[in-house]
């Protein structure tokens, strides 16, 4: 210290003045060029052609669509939870890996802008291309409305159940890619534990666990399942439950996020 | 502007940086110097916040950056070691990026990257995609981004790394003028860029302060310095050996050729600067001997920093 006395040149003027930049803001820029991003990219349009073909070949090919004779989506979206574990670890596992690799994380977090902008803002624009693919879904919505008179309900509820999933998903690979500057370890990592949620409640699996264990504790593995969750909303049900349950997972995995960031930093 | 207080950085049991303190004021350039590993990035990245310190403080503009981390970025323009940058971005879009973070809108961000594409010279890749540019238009679209807010603090990791030497030149200019109104802090392993740039220098070696001072008060350090050089056109080199060995104001004698000699002779002691020159040039004179040459040496940056920061291997005194 060579200075004892405060310099005078300490308040100094700066364009952007303290309050002027709100956080949502700052979260819509990063949102913005995340976007932009994915699609500057062919990752997105894989995506969502991907999405697409596969969402279409399960529901038409796989599930006999038109031979069930019911004007209704449960196919459609009974494949979601299979055709997501590997499509969004594949949107998601670059969301901070790609940013070690490149070292623009520093850039990034030495702007005005808090860790938590930066992971909800990078989110939210992974979460926008996938919701984007499930939009692309429509004409099904207006296929079985001209074939049939479907519970429209349902169907808008099918919806929100699909976002809610593809949304846990992707805070669980945001999470993994916090954690490698690899996207191929991303991904795996990500893939595993989107898989666990699932078997946690399948059938098949508690079945088998059943004759084993406590029904209290297969009922216990099984309530961290996202399969539950997502079935009941399939029903029509918005149970403010399945809510909080998918809104749960999303705030835990980027709160982990967060501290992986962080321990990451720290060294 | 800067005022780093004992810091430290430990990373498991090892210190990669140990207990720092300096301060920076406005219109000061201090060149951060030290071998590679020395701890130069580790210092950096804790003054801008990116990792937290061990121990110690950073206060940026009266904002710790601990405490009040959004207001102490705000001040600061950081340049990262490597100039990292979205590559799949556009020169504006990149830059665009920056400036909205900044807090810049509309006209203002407008007007925010026209001025510092103007500064960087990027005008001629602005639609490129970071991705297909050469390091050296990559390295500047960083710097670009670093001033976009016109910083009062400016942090430069190895601002002219990879670049080639108009690009060298073009950066250190800038580095020059912007220094003048901001205080700012850049590392670089290229000693005559201290010289031609900062106003204080510091060495750093295993995580420590080893010099701090000007790079003319740095010079003096080194055991070149005071030293005189001279050079003569005619005369018996033995003769001459023995006479100017024999000098009053000279403790040692380097002969640096013979036929037609010349010889470096090193002061008694460092303050009567110009004596032993003067005294040189009268005996010269008086033997009659031809001058082609005879200068005294100020000491050489990079003869100090192999001396402090290799102590086991500093070169003899010969």
């Amino acid at each position: 210290m060579t200075a004892d006395t405060i310099p005078a040149d300490t308040v100094v003027n700066v364009p952007d003045a303290p309050g002027k930049r709100s956080s949502l803001g700052n979260i819509l820029t990063i949102t913005k060029r995340e976007v932009s991003g994915y699609f500057a990219s062919p990752v997105a349009y894989v995506f969502i052609v991907i999405f697409l073909l596969l969402a279409g070949f399960f529901t038409f090919m796989v599930s006999d669509f038109f031979d069930r004779g019911q004007a209704s989506l449960v196919m459609f979206f009974a494949w979601h939870p299979w055709l997501y574990l590997f499509l969004v670890p594949a949107v998601g596992m670059r969301m901070w890996s790609e940013e070690r690799r490149l070292g623009t994380i520093e850039l990034l977090l030495t702007m005005p802008v808090t860790p938590w902008q930066a992971i909800v803002g990078k989110f939210l624009a992974s979460w926008i291309v996938l919701i984007l693919a499930l939009a692309l879904t429509f004409p099904l919505v207006i296929t079985v409305n001209y074939l049939g008179n479907p519970d429209n309900g349902i169907i808008v509820a099918g919806y929100v159940g699909s976002v809610l999933l593809s949304g846990a998903y992707l805070s669980i690979a945001a999470m993994t890619s916090a954690m490698t500057r690899n996207q191929v370890v991303s991904f795996i990592l990500s893939v595993v534990l989107c898989l666990f949620l699932i078997l946690a409640g399948w059938p098949p699996v508690t079945d088998l666990l059943v004759h084993w264990a406590n029904p209290w504790f297969v009922q216990a593995i099984s309530a961290f399942s996202v399969m539950a969750h997502f079935d009941a909303i399939q029903k029509g049900v918005l149970d403010s439950r399945d809510l909080l349950y998918f809104i749960s997972v999303i705030v835990f995995c980027l709160f982990t996020t967060s501290v992986i960031l962080r321990t990451h930093r720290a060294g | 502007m800067i005022e780093v207080q004992n810091l430290t950085k430990a990373f498991g049991a090892k210190l990669a940086v140990n207990d720092i303190s300096f301060t920076v004021q406005r219109g000061q350039v201090l060149g951060f110097l030290g071998p590679n590993g020395a701890g130069k990035t580790t210092t950096m990245r804790m003054i801008t916040g990116f990792i937290p310190p061990t121990a110690g403080d950073v206060v940026v503009g009266g904002f710790n950056i601990e405490r009040d981390p959004i207001a102490a970025k705000r001040l600061i323009g950081y340049l990262p070691e490597n100039a990292p940058s979205y590559t799949d971005m556009t020169v504006r879009g990149f830059l665009n990026f920056a400036a909205e973070l900044r807090g810049f809108r509309g006209a203002e961000k407008t007007r925010a990257v026209e001025r510092v594409v103007e500064m960087c010279f990027l005008g001629s890749v602005l639609h490129q995609s970071v991705e297909t540019l050469s390091k050296g238009f990559r390295h500047r679209t960083c710097f670009a981004q670093s001033i976009i807010h016109d910083p009062a603090v400016l942090i430069l990791d190895e601002p002219t790394d990879g670049l080639d030497p108009n690009q060298k030149h073009e950066v250190r200019t800038l580095i020059r003028q912007m220094g003048e109104k901001k205080a700012i802090i850049f590392s670089t392993h290229i000693l005559e860029e201290v010289e031609a740039v900062c106003s204080r220098a510091i060495i750093i070696d295993s995580g420590k302060i080893v010099a701090n001072g000007t790079p003319a008060e740095l010079k003096q350090k080194s055991t070149l310095a005071g030293a005189v050089t001279v050079r003569f056109a005619n005369g018996d080199p033995a003769s001459m050996k023995s006479k100017l060995s024999a000098l009053s104001s000279g403790e040692r004698l380097t002969i640096l050729s013979e036929a037609p000699t010349a010889a470096r002779i090193y002061p008694k002691n460092n303050g009567a600067r110009g004596e032993l020159a003067a005294e040189i040039g009268q005996l010269a004179a008086r033997e009659n001997w031809q001058i082609e040459e005879l200068h005294t040496e100020e000491g050489r940056l990079d003869e100090v920093f192999r001396t402090i920061t290799l102590p086991e291997t500093a070169p003899r005194k010969s």
